[in-house]
């Protein structure tokens, strides 16, 4: 579904602080499969994960998706691909503090100006489907960890993606709440969806939930994508 | 179409939220941009609204007036210069006028002294414009008292007060009898301050003019309309003056927006990314902000320009009005019409609204362009 060809991606190049965040990374990603990349921080996880979900381009190399290479594409073409294709869960969740779960929820699907009663009713079915119907006028910043990160995974859900990326999606939680994620998303995983997680936290990157681990180390693949529990 | 507007909605929804979230900046910001708005849209509405007072009440002065100058100075007309005048052809009316000026030592206010020539008014009796009734605290059937130039003390009864609508150019007016005018000012009989003729044909004001210039080569004609030029000249240099003011005000709220806007919180610039992450493209955030400064401006402009011509025309200007009406001590108290020029509208608009719009919008821009990446990182 997604293939990376000999991706470099470079800060600051030609200054004196140029860091080599990426080096020549290949990578095929099958499709309703559930990959996590592993490694220690500033491997170039994150880095990887933004070149993938069109957050950032490539100093050079090609992304391909669905066969069509869109490493060239213009922003604006960028864009829709980035709203049709991905659904992303961050760290640190991103919410916009001041707005209610419901609306941070449906924020990806306004610029596509759909019937704003069908997109309440979607936002609101997320929402309860995450256990959060009661929580859906509350403000996200009076909203616990846990039920701040399912805010977050129904807003990267609205648009109907099929891929969901979620970068050190534990991070930020205990065990209960991770395990709680870890079952939401293989829940996910059921639908078809292909997820792509960034940890380097053994309970989620060794758990059944994962088909697939890629190791990083240096802005390198350290050996090619090993099956499920051989890291255990 | 339906799509677009319903995204139009929906951003306008998020501005409004926005807005909300971030309630003491954006009331602050709104509370100066409409105070500067009311300070140039209250110099604008007054100062035009004086100018078309001021040529409401000349529209029925006299097209010309004739006064006679000695040594470069304004002399008494001799007898004679009527009867020449009634021979020009054109001349419709012609008419002796008696007018001057007395220094009131009790208020230290100048007062123009002027012979009623639609009103007959008996001996001993005159009538005063309604700043001067002010001033001195009199009413109609008081005496009032001035002392002559010649040392003479004169007594007269008030007989009426002018009216309030021609405050504006009668506020330090007193109107007597032609006799009582002469005694007090020891002027002979035959000769007048100044000459007014009407004309027959309003398009030959100039050509008589240049007559009258030829036949007494000792006297100049002043033309209605160089007179309201006058007048309209002063206001514009009167506004001119706050409005150069106002525009370091202006000047002050545009650094203010232009820091508020290059100065993007972390908070704003974090907003735009996970915007930009989600998949709002450059041109929703740049829409959304678009409606954000719009509301903002266009609520101060409506504010502002609402709160000017309440000051104005439901009160009097009571703020601009001692540096813009300019009387030294006699200021007139007049309710002006509410004129609504829409040019000048539209440069106050563009002088407001649009130096903000571009000032918030750029910054913006830049921050929008880039890549959402750094969001990613937290």
């Amino acid at each position: 579904m997604i293939e990376l060809r000999q991706i470099h991606k470079t800060f600051n190049a030609g200054r004196e602080n140029e860091f080599h965040a990426l080096t020549g990374i290949d990578l095929q990603l099958p499709a309703e499969c559930v990959t996590a990349l592993r490694g220690p921080s500033g491997s170039g996880k994150t880095t990887l994960l933004s070149i993938i979900g069109c957050l950032a381009r490539p100093t050079s190399g090609r992304v391909r998706l669905l066969e069509r290479d869109i490493s060239g594409l213009p922003e604006r073409f960028l864009t829709e691909v980035r709203r049709r294709t991905f659904g992303f869960v961050f760290q640190q969740f991103n919410l916009i503090s001041g707005l209610s779960a419901s609306e941070n929820v449906m924020l990806p699907a306004y610029p596509l100006g759909g019937d704003r009663q069908a997109l309440q009713a979607r936002a609101e079915q997320l929402l309860a489907g995450l256990r959060l119907a009661h929580r859906r006028t509350t403000r996200v910043e009076l909203l616990s960890g846990g039920e701040q990160q399912r805010v977050a995974i129904a807003r990267a859900l609205i648009n109907e993606p099929p891929v969901i990326i979620a970068d050190e999606p534990t991070a930020n939680l205990d065990t209960a709440l991770a395990m709680e994620f870890m079952a939401i998303i293989e829940e996910l995983a059921g639908t078809g969806r292909t997820v792509l997680l960034s940890s380097h936290d053994p309970l989620l990157v060794e758990s059944s939930l994962v088909k697939r681990v890629v190791d990083m180390r240096d802005g390198r693949i350290v050996h090619p994508a090993v099956p499920a529990g051989a890291g255990r | 179409m339906n799509v677009w507007i319903e995204k139009q909605k929906y951003l306008i929804d998020f501005t409004l939220a926005s807005l909300a979230r971030r309630k003491a900046k954006n009331l602050g910001l709104l509370l100066v941009y409409s105070l500067i708005v009311f300070l140039l849209a209250s110099v604008m509405l007054f100062t035009h609204a004086l100018r078309q007072a001021a040529n409401e009440l000349l529209a029925g002065a006299p097209e010309i007036v004739l006064q006679r100058m000695v040594a470069g100075r304004h002399d008494l007309i001799p007898p004679g210069y009527l009867e020449r005048i009634a021979r020009l052809r054109g001349v419709l009316e012609k008419q002796g006028r008696l007018w001057g000026y007395y220094y009131d030592p009790v208020v230290k206010a100048n007062y123009t002294f002027m012979v009623a020539d639609d009103r007959l008014l008996a001996p001993g009796t005159l009538v005063v414009g309604a700043g001067l009734a002010r001033t001195r605290g009199v009413a109609p059937g008081n005496l009032i008292s001035f002392r002559a130039y010649s040392g003479k003390l004169f007594t007269f009864s008030i007989a009426d007060i002018l009216p309030a609508k021609s405050e504006l150019v009668s506020a330090d007016l007193v109107l007597l009898g032609e006799a009582d005018f002469r005694a007090f000012f020891d002027i002979p009989p035959g000769h007048y301050t100044d000459i007014t003729l009407r004309v027959a044909n309003p398009l030959e004001v100039r050509n008589i003019a240049s007559k009258l210039a030829q036949q007494f080569p000792d006297s100049r004609p002043i033309l209605r309309e160089e007179i309201l030029r006058t007048y309209d000249s002063i206001f514009s240099w009167r506004e001119g003056i706050v409005l150069a003011l106002a525009t370091l005000a202006l000047l002050a709220f545009a650094i203010l927006a232009w820091e508020k806007a290059s100065g993007l919180s972390a908070d704003e610039r974090r907003e735009i990314g996970i915007l930009k992450a989600i998949g709002w493209d450059t041109g929703d955030v740049l829409r959304m902000k678009f409606w954000e400064g719009a509301m903002l401006s266009l609520s101060a402009f409506l504010l502002g320009y609402l709160a000017a011509y309440l000051h104005v025309f439901h009160f009097s200007a009571s703020l601009l009005a001692p540096v813009l009406k300019g009387w030294a001590v006699l200021y007139p108290r007049f309710e002006l019409s509410p004129v609504i020029d829409g040019l000048q509208v539209t440069t106050l608009f563009f002088f407001t609204v649009f130096p903000y719009a571009a000032a918030t919008l750029v910054p913006i821009w830049r921050a929008a362009i880039s890549d959402p990446d750094a969001v990613m990182r937290g």
